[in-house]
């Protein structure tokens, strides 16, 4: 066990290795093939050719990749120095380098940006398991009636429905028609945890409804499943109630296979939700994700691909360690 | 959302499909007791699904209008540019009248600001919905049946390879690298115009990520085709690996590489739109459906209507695909359910 956690730890590392090799290399040979110059962006377009050498210098942006992928590397286990003759700039670890548009250092805005997200993707996560495995259960075990028809058609509508388009529609209802939310928006949760949960209902939910929808599906199909096998039909011979074929035989293997999924959607929520933060103009990770490529800010997609990418494989670990303690058959090895 | 059956689809829905220039079994039975062959089967049972027709027939109708797109907005008389100023209310900049302007002559009523005809661009939109949808599919497809046939049959090495790349695609954070992909990329090559080259980088990027979903259930059900009798006597009768690849195997896997295909259409559409949403998919003068419900964001309050169309007309055709690539899949194979 402790051997296997040590090395999926290892893998851990050396995937985050290879995304951030990937995502250096895409980023960085892009403004090479489109002419752009990453210092004029850096220094704005009025800048004099002095200044464009001094950044160019001070950010090493003249070295050859791998330098300067070395140094990213450097800075972000153990801090880097900016240097440019008398001009220093100490940026300490995990130092993801300096906003190319902004000039802000990467990891306090990111930092500043998680919470949004964390709220976001948590509480939607906890209404989509509630609402979706609830209702997958009770349309397995109502296979063929109504309450499984009206379950299943929701779900259809559900899966069908882009988030963008529920978001704005239910906005344009519940906060501008009836008034009975006030418009999304992020208050912190130190700050007002009321204002803070009411705000981000409707997110909540919308972002929740998208996800529901996919986990009823999945419930049902997995639940049917369980209670056609042959240890359910001897629970029942045996006289169980059914309360407990279904609560305590049923439900158990019938929901494993559903960590795998909500580990990894959950997972790459917390990297950022970019359509639901774009359509409550939320300013989470997932905005910064969007705002930085569409600025060819390397520095700051960097880093948020990196949280991504770190939050996917945490997730899946978690997901083979849980897994591990609910399903006796699983073996870590 | 890897939803369904994957493995077992086929067993029984192969073969005649296989050969279709034989027929079936008709051409040697009495007139009395007339054979079916596999394919009439599924035609019949897919027949019989209501919903999944309907599904059928709007997809059919949506393709059409999609090919027709040019002449039926000519023959309508609304350029998708022509702005229509007297149609907008100065002060406000909303359409005048009610319901977004709706009138006989503006079906569907006029854009916010600049009155541009909604109807109108809701057909362009459709077009590039359903073509990026459809030919990114097929690059999935073609990735997919030519990777997955290759990690199936050859395994060793080449599986182990193949596998990792759709392990590692599958759980990869595809929005983003989509997102990141398709905004670096030029803005015009090969002589394409703006428009034309968005859909091809479109169509590249979101049918690269679609094709580990159709290679995963390829490999799957060559695992236990290759192992079958009839690959055996093929082999022993002295075929080649390219005759029993494309010739015995490819026919067999047509039902599931069709069914998820289909199913991956819808997926398509709704990763389309995002990206116009997010304004990183077809850009700005040119009409899209994601790009449309961006534009309403901002007056989702004043004139709901043009936000309803778009996400209305995704809905719809979201739906229909799912519903009929549902359907299709019960019909070829009715144990999956």
């Amino acid at each position: 066990m402790f051997a296997y956690v040590v090395r999926r730890l290892f893998n851990v590392v050396i995937t985050l290795l290879v995304v951030t090799m990937v995502t250096f290399g895409v980023f960085f040979l892009v403004p090479k093939l489109t002419g752009s110059d990453p210092a004029l962006l850096y220094v704005g377009k009025t800048a004099d050719a002095a200044a464009l050498d001094g950044i160019r210098t001070k950010l090493g942006l003249d070295d050859p990749i791998y330098v300067q992928y070395g140094k990213f590397l450097q800075g972000l286990v153990v801090g880097r120095d900016y240097d440019a003759g008398p001009d220093t700039t100490h940026c300490a670890a995990p130092c993801f380098g300096y906003s190319f548009k902004t000039d802000q250092e990467v990891w306090p805005y990111l930092i500043d940006r998680l919470p949004v997200t964390l709220s976001l993707a948590l509480g939607a996560a906890i209404l989509w398991v509630i609402g979706g495995v609830g209702a997958g259960v009770i349309s397995a075990l109502r296979k063929g009636r109504a309450a499984d028809r009206i379950v299943m058609t929701t779900a259809l509508a559900g899966v069908s429905l882009p988030i963008y388009f529920t978001g704005l529609v239910s906005a344009a209802i519940f906060c501008y028609w009836l008034g009975w939310l006030p418009p999304p928006g992020y208050v912190d949760f130190a700050v007002n945890p009321l204002e803070w949960a009411t705000n981000l209902l409707l997110p909540w939910i919308t972002l929740a409804f998208l996800f529901a929808a996919t986990y009823a599906r999945l419930t049902r199909a997995n639940m049917l499943e369980t209670l056609s096998e042959d240890y359910i039909r001897t629970a029942r011979a045996k006289g169980l109630r059914e309360r407990d074929v279904v609560g305590k035989h049923g439900l158990r293997s019938g929901l494993t296979p559903l960590i795998t999924v909500f580990g990894l959607d959950l997972g790459s929520l917390l990297g950022g939700a970019i359509l639901t933060e774009t359509t409550f103009n939320l300013r989470g990770l997932g905005e910064a994700t969007l705002t930085s490529i569409r600025q060819n800010d390397l520095p700051i997609i960097l880093g948020v691909t990196l949280f991504a990418a770190f939050f996917i494989v945490i997730a899946n670990l978690v997901v083979d360690l849980l897994y591990a303690a609910v399903d006796p058959r699983v073996r870590l090895s | 959302m890897v939803s369904g059956p994957g493995a077992s689809l086929s067993e029984e829905s192969t073969h005649d499909v296989a050969d279709p220039a034989e027929g079936g079994v008709n051409s040697t039975t009495g007139k009395a007791i007339e054979g079916r062959s596999l394919r009439q089967i599924a035609w019949r049972r897919f027949k019989r699904d209501r919903v999944a027709t309907a599904g059928g027939a709007f997809v059919g109708f949506l393709v059409l209008v999609a090919i027709f797109a040019t002449p039926i907005v000519s023959l309508i008389g609304h350029p998708i540019d022509a702005f229509n100023n007297d149609l907008i209310d100065p002060t406000l900049g909303l359409p005048l009248g009610s319901f977004g302007g709706i009138s006989g002559e503006h079906w569907l009523g006029v854009e916010p600001t600049s009155g541009r005809d909604v109807f109108s661009r809701i057909i362009f939109g459709a077009q590039t919905s359903i073509f990026v949808a459809f030919l990114a599919a097929l690059v999935s497809t073609i990735l997919g049946a030519i990777l997955g046939l290759a990690a199936g049959f050859m395994g060793g090495w080449v599986d182990a390879v193949v596998s990792r790349i759709m392990d590692f695609l599958l759980a990869f954070p595809q929005l983003l690298f989509s997102i990141a992909l398709v905004s670096v990329l030029p803005d015009s090559f090969f002589g394409l115009d703006g428009r034309l080259s968005r859909m091809a980088v479109l169509i590249g990027v979101i049918g690269f990520f679609g094709w580990p979903y159709i290679g995963r259930i390829v490999r799957g059900q060559v695992l236990s085709l290759r192992e079958r009798e009839f690959i055996e006597a093929s082999r022993s009768l002295g075929a080649r690996t390219g005759r029993i690849l494309f010739r015995e195997l490819l026919p067999n896997l047509a039902a599931p590489i069709l069914v998820y295909t289909t199913l991956i259409i819808p997926t398509n559409i709704i990763t389309e739109a995002s990206l116009s949403f997010l304004g990183v998919g077809i850009e700005a003068p040119n009409p899209s459906w994601g790009g449309m419900l961006y534009d309403a964001k901002s007056y989702y309050q004043s004139d709901p209507t043009y936000m309803i169309i778009p996400g209305v007309c995704i809905f719809i055709t979201v739906l229909a695909f799912n519903l009929f690539g549902d359907g299709l899949r019960d019909a070829l194979d009715p144990k999956a359910h």
